[in-house]
């Protein structure tokens, strides 16, 4: 025989849990940080701090200058075994698919380093050699302040781990800030299509 | 008095125990299996021993209303279920409040209703739930497994599959016990203490 009470109880434990579980999974649309992060930019937009950047040239820029174009960005370290090959890859594919002719389109792309003690102008440099990368439609940038680069890597919501043989495991994804100047979408590399589909919407200038 | 003065041993030892868990965070949730299999069963264990200092003062009305012990295992597994997800595992270690959540609800959320509701239920209820939980845990470690991608972003591959295959060990070693314990027995002197102790 049920007891007083019981369905009460157990209504609110029911109703209490599935709230707290759709909250924490955004209506179980997503299960991992980064679905949750790819589905709170598109949400809401990012503003991103002005960060001062060079280039594998060696020439200063900031970031706030690329506002009225969209920029592809991905962090990376030119020491990466992994997933940098990755992303370099996706950048290259992406500068073949139109054409090779970044400077006509309003897209731009920009790799940043987010292990400036190792990657010096020189390491930027052969990383952008070994992809066919050219300054400034894609640039192999580094920061140069240590506070710039926290900030940078706090707003695009980069995490990094030690690798436990001397690098890093880090967030793979390319991130689309568009002409405002702002953090609009995350895209997961392992999924060119996506990425391509995004280039070509940059085609026309 | 007797009593009273061991239940104060007891919850001495959870605060304690708390603590040391707590003092030593950042250490145990650097590798996933440690955080998942090692420091979420502590925290889960010493709700588990509140229970037993709170079973004695525990409201007449929670008592009634918990019948069968149904609705704190429905609170276990919501619980439980929470603190699976990847994306929980890592705000836990990514934001202090989120880890803070975690040290309160599973011993008070998870542990301590284990504790309170596991003898109200029937054996085909406990049953029911072991039966649930183990291939559960199983298939939990499977997927961490055999998962091509990191699922945390604060933990390595490595670590994933190190995580999922101690979920499938320990699946398999609760399956063997479960399945001599029902059908050859419990040791004879430990036959009176039948408890949920050891499970995450």
């Amino acid at each position: 025989m049920m007891t007083r009470g019981f369905l009460p109880l157990l209504a609110l434990i029911l109703a209490g849990g599935a709230a707290v579980l759709a909250w924490e999974t955004d209506n179980f649309r997503a299960f991992t940080s980064t679905g949750a992060q790819q589905l709170e930019i598109e949400r809401t937009p990012r503003t991103l701090p002005d960060v001062q950047l060079v280039d594998q040239d060696g020439r200063a820029f900031a970031l706030s200058g690329y506002k009225g174009r969209t920029v592809l960005i991905d962090f990376i370290f030119t020491r990466c075994p992994t997933v940098c090959g990755i992303l370099g890859d996706d950048f290259a594919r992406m500068t073949d698919l139109v054409g090779g002719q970044l400077p006509s389109t309003a897209l731009d792309l920009l790799s940043i380093s987010f292990d400036p003690q190792n990657d010096d102008r020189e390491a930027l440099k052969r990383y952008g050699e070994r992809f066919g990368a050219a300054a400034p439609h894609w640039r192999i940038a580094r920061t140069t302040d240590r506070n710039d680069l926290a900030a940078l890597l706090k707003a695009f919501g980069v995490v990094i781990i030690p690798d436990g043989m001397g690098g890093f495991i880090h967030t793979s994804a390319v991130y689309v800030v568009d002409s405002h100047g702002r953090l609009a979408q995350m895209l997961d590399p392992e999924t060119p299509p996506q990425l391509f589909a995004a280039a070509l919407r940059m085609r026309a200038p | 008095m007797k009593n009273l003065m061991s239940s104060r041993r007891f919850v001495a030892v959870v605060a304690l125990t708390w603590l040391m868990l707590w003092m030593s965070r950042t250490a145990l949730e650097a590798n996933m299996a440690v955080h998942m299999i090692v420091q979420v069963p502590l925290l889960i264990a010493s709700g588990l021993v509140l229970a037993a200092v709170v079973r004695p003062h525990e409201p007449r009305w929670f008592a009634d209303a918990d019948w069968l012990g149904i609705p704190g295992i429905v609170l276990v597994v919501f619980g439980t279920s929470f603190w699976m997800l990847p994306r929980a595992l890592d705000s836990a270690v990514g934001d202090p409040w989120m880890d803070a959540a975690k040290f309160l609800s599973l011993p008070l959320l998870v542990g301590l209703p284990l504790g309170l509701s596991w003898r109200r239920m029937p054996p085909l209820g406990r049953a029911f739930i072991w039966a649930n939980f183990i291939p559960k845990l199983g298939a939990i470690g499977g997927l961490y497994l055999g998962a091509p991608v990191r699922l945390c972003a604060y933990y390595r591959l490595d670590q994933q599959a190190t995580a999922g295959w101690m979920l499938i060990i320990i699946a398999i070693a609760l399956g063997l016990s479960w399945f001599i314990v029902v059908f050859i027995g419990w040791p004879r002197h430990e036959r009176q203490r039948v408890s949920p102790v050891g499970v995450s």
